[in-house]
């Protein structure tokens, strides 16, 4: 498992140049310009599993989804940060990604170190030091377990009838 | 008994309560609300590709629920942004969507007030970050993502979390060659870029000087610390103007905080102690006044853009420009904010000015701003621009540099192919 350390302030930009927006939006056609002007050789390096550890604002700007998207599809298991951007915090719930609002941590780690993520506990080990992170509440959860937004709206749709 | 203690409300807490039927809502609540209107742009295609199937079986929740607008990449650049542009044409006539307007309108967040579709007390989510801008007629209006505008398609429905408020009271008035930009950068540069993260910011104090398309430059950059919603008191200007477009004081309800209401934090900005500024590369918060980098030179003069692309706007920058010729070495590019923006600078000789002097006209559009096609930059090039972000790689190329700022800081710089304070021109 890789952790991948970014700053503060990493935009939408960065993570997903505009330029694309309205040429790339399946997962397939997103991967290859993901974090393209950040960190080029990303996409052909990330694995199932791996973490992005970073600073704070992360996801600021356009309300693009496609950074969400591709990092969830690449296999990003979460995404520590010392604090991230409304509409990229929402995207996110909303695509079942895991993002994890904890300075303590991000200040805490130092390269090599293990991090353990207990989600359902809202804890989080990184190099044998504990922190805990806020819990999202019941109602939001729901939506993430169930897959994300669309799939909560499509069973709630078939409730109804 | 006990003492019951009332305490006043903010403007979100009061609209937010209203839409999910509560008597009242408070900071951190999560409420189930359906929105008044759901904005998507060019790109609605990708959403209801998301939910093909779903429209096909249950079809659009509510058909005045969207307001669509081509507006990002317009006219078609290629062949994939027009077919993307025929999609949502396609989309519109099928499920009988109302509010549609097709390419060289506008930038949708200057058609949905234009229209009158923007009106005080009502909730709009948009597919675009800028969505915020409505606050400027005293909507709350804030961004979400491509699939939640999948989802509200589909169930009219969204949950949204009652933001804490920042109360900023504004005081004064400017300076001659200051203008509403200026202040909404020295804002974004005193609070930063996530100084008002997951909050709302209303706006109290002088306003009563500043036009609504000042408030609506203001309320747009909201956005850029990060707020949700950015919303100005509906007064007589707000009226004025809602009625030019079509919207009498009958069809609406004013929704403002209380006195005591109960605020994250306050603060006060003097706008007499404003001056012409820029937001330096790569971040909007990157605060240098215009006197600080005086002279450095630019290849790129852009006016336009949902923040600074209207009539006023334009007859600013050709007040400074008439009669005169763009510095050699400098491109000036022009993209109104909308058609009807550009037929009153067409009226009035605004548009004859700054063509005579030299500047590029563009489609009513996003033009430039979001590095998709037109005036995008060369590596080592460097672009002063009316827009709201100056992020790397923003215009289309990652070498390139851009800086924000006014119109009249704008148009000064093109005249002489160096940042120039405006001030100057106009003493």
């Amino acid at each position: 498992m890789t952790v991948w350390k970014y700053g503060d302030s990493i935009n939408t930009d960065m993570l997903f140049p505009g330029k694309y927006t309205y040429t790339c939006s399946t997962a397939d056609e997103v991967i290859p310009h993901l974090l393209e002007d950040l960190d080029p050789t990303f996409h052909e390096k990330v694995e199932e599993g791996d973490l992005l550890l970073v600073g704070g604002n992360f996801g600021c700007g356009s309300s693009r989804e496609q950074p969400v998207l591709g990092l969830k599809a690449v296999g990003v298991k979460a995404i520590i940060g010392r604090s991230f951007a409304r509409i990229f915090y929402r995207a996110s719930i909303n695509q079942g990604l895991i993002l994890i609002e904890c300075p303590d941590a991000v200040e805490a780690y130092r390269d090599g170190d293990e991090v353990d993520i207990d989600i359902e506990g809202g804890r989080i080990t990184v190099g044998g030091k504990e922190f805990s992170f806020p819990k999202l509440p019941p109602q939001i959860l729901e939506i993430r377990d169930a897959g994300g937004l669309l799939n909560y709206a499509r069973k709630k749709l078939e409730t109804r009838g | 008994m006990n003492e019951v203690i009332i305490v006043g409300k903010t403007f979100v807490e009061k609209v937010l309560a209203g839409k999910a039927g509560a008597d009242e809502v408070v900071p951190g609540q999560i409420v189930t609300l359906r929105p008044d209107h759901l904005l998507t742009h060019d790109n609605t295609a990708a959403i209801v590709g998301k939910i093909g199937p779903e429209l096909d079986r249950y079809g659009v929740v509510d058909p005045d629920l969207p307001i669509i607008v081509i507006d990002h990449v317009v006219p078609a650049a290629n062949e994939k942004t027009a077919t993307n542009h025929k999609r949502i044409r396609e989309f519109v006539k099928r499920h009988g969507i109302k509010n549609f307007y097709d390419t060289g309108e506008g930038v949708c967040h200057q058609v949905v007030v234009e229209k009158g579709l923007a009106r005080p007390g009502q909730v709009i989510v948009g597919s675009d970050s800028h969505t915020c801008s409505y606050g400027a007629v005293g909507a709350f209006s804030t961004g979400i993502d491509r699939t939640e505008a999948a989802s509200l398609l589909l169930t009219g429905e969204m949950w949204l979390r009652v933001p804490p408020t920042i109360k900023m009271t504004l005081k004064g008035s400017f300076d001659k060659g200051v203008y509403s930009k200026d202040l909404i950068l020295h804002i974004i540069g005193d609070v930063s870029a996530s100084g008002a993260a997951y909050k709302t910011v209303e706006f109290h104090g002088d306003i009563s000087g500043l036009s609504i398309g000042d408030r609506f430059t203001i309320a747009n950059m909201g956005v850029e610390m990060d707020s949700k919603g950015a919303i100005f008191q509906v007064d007589d200007t707000t009226r004025t103007y809602l009625k030019e477009v079509g919207v009498g004081e009958g069809d609406y309800h004013e929704v403002w905080a209380d006195e005591d209401a109960s605020y994250y934090d306050e603060r006060d900005y003097d706008m007499s102690d404003v001056v012409p500024s820029v937001a330096a590369p790569h971040q909007v918060d990157n605060l240098r006044t215009v006197e600080e980098l005086k002279g450095l030179s630019f290849d790129q003069c852009f006016i336009g853009t949902c923040t600074n692309g209207r009539y006023e706007d334009l007859k600013v920058a050709a007040d400074i420009l008439k009669g005169e010729s763009v510095s050699k070495g400098t491109r000036l590019i022009i993209a109104p904010a909308s058609r009807m923006e550009l037929q009153k600078a067409l009226a009035d000789g605004t548009i004859s000015t700054l063509v005579d002097a030299g500047a590029m006209m563009l489609t009513p559009g996003c033009g430039p701003c979001l590095g998709a096609h037109q005036g995008v930059m060369a590596p080592q090039e460097r672009t002063i621009s009316t827009a709201n972000r100056n992020f790397k790689g923003r215009m289309g190329c990652k070498e390139a540099e851009i800086y924000l700022a006014s119109p009249a800081t704008v148009a000064a710089t093109a005249l002489y192919g160096e940042l120039t304070d405006p001030r100057e021109l106009l003493s």
